[in-house]
């Protein structure tokens, strides 16, 4: 009697357990990997002619590019603009 | 540098439309393609009309690179997303996943058929020689690369139009609105732009009567 109600248990447990083992039914999703061209960066040319009024740095340095871009930004700023 | 980023003050823009003009002329954009374009709201009621410039907002997670069946989007190290032209088949799923309506389709022929996606590239050109003539043709200037910000925001004439690096921008934007007595108040102010500079005076500090 008492292995009887231990394979019910056990049974039941397992039904219970079952559903712990339910598969995702969402799609996972995977992010792609970009297919085309390499493409290079702003900072590796050299700086435009200055008839262009470009920015100046030294080719190939980021640091000085986005100096030289953070400027071109500030610009935008009126305070800085105009009232200085 | 964070990320390369657009913002239009809708306090200041007054529609001029000049944004859209600059971008198709720098670029050459063709025909029936606006990669930037504005917005009004409550056109023509006084004292409610707004208006704000829209086009890519160069998302940090894109929802049209993570759509695109080919793969063809990409992200620059300075945070512009741009897409290579030769990859594109002219699906459009990213123009139904973008909630800016940024991507935009050239339509030739008597079927109307549709081209290759064409959007704002930031005036960052694309997967061509930088400067190239290849590049102009399919993508338009490469300003960045001449050291330049997008010819949008560079020529907006009331300065409402921002673009550039999101914290350079976030600290102009901020200054203004601190500037004409708001900031705190709006709902999600810290978040967006944050507490500003450590031991930056705000110019609304200043003793001056000037306003924004």
């Amino acid at each position: 009697m008492r292995s009887l109600l231990a394979s019910v248990m056990t049974l039941a447990l397992l039904a219970v357990l079952a559903g712990c083992g339910e598969r995702e039914q969402v799609t996972e999703f995977k992010r792609g990997k970009y297919q085309g061209k390499p493409d290079s960066q702003p900072w590796a040319n050299a700086p435009a002619p200055a008839e262009l009024r470009g920015g100046t740095w030294k080719t190939g340095d980021r640091t000085s590019w986005e100096e030289s871009i953070k400027n071109r930004q500030l610009a935008q700023h009126e305070h800085k603009r105009i009232y200085q | 540098m964070a990320r390369m980023k657009f913002l239009c003050d809708a306090e200041r823009c007054i529609e001029c439309n000049g944004c859209v003009t600059a971008c198709k002329n720098e670029n050459e954009v063709p025909w029936g393609v606006n990669r930037r374009r504005v917005v009004t709201i409550n056109d023509g009621v006084v004292g409610a009309e707004k208006s704000i410039s829209v086009a890519c907002m160069h998302c940090s997670d894109a929802p049209c690179m993570a759509v695109c069946p080919v793969d063809c989007f990409y992200k620059t190290e300075d945070g512009v997303v741009l897409h290579d032209k030769d990859l594109c088949i002219g699906c459009g799923y990213c123009f139904y996943a973008c909630p800016f309506g940024a991507p935009q389709f050239p339509q030739a022929g008597a079927f109307g058929l549709r081209g290759k996606m064409d959007k704002c590239t930031f005036c960052a050109g694309g997967p061509e020689a930088d400067r190239s003539e290849a590049e102009f043709q399919k993508y338009g200037r490469n300003r960045l690369s001449e050291g330049k910000l997008p010819a949008c925001a560079e020529m907006c004439s009331t300065k409402a139009l921002l673009g550039g690096d999101g914290d350079v921008v976030a600290d102009i934007y901020r200054e203004r609105v601190l500037r004409r007595g708001k900031g705190s108040e709006v709902w999600g102010w810290g978040t967006a732009y944050g507490p500003g500079r450590p031991g930056a005076t705000p110019p609304a500090a200043a003793p001056s009567g000037r306003k924004s």
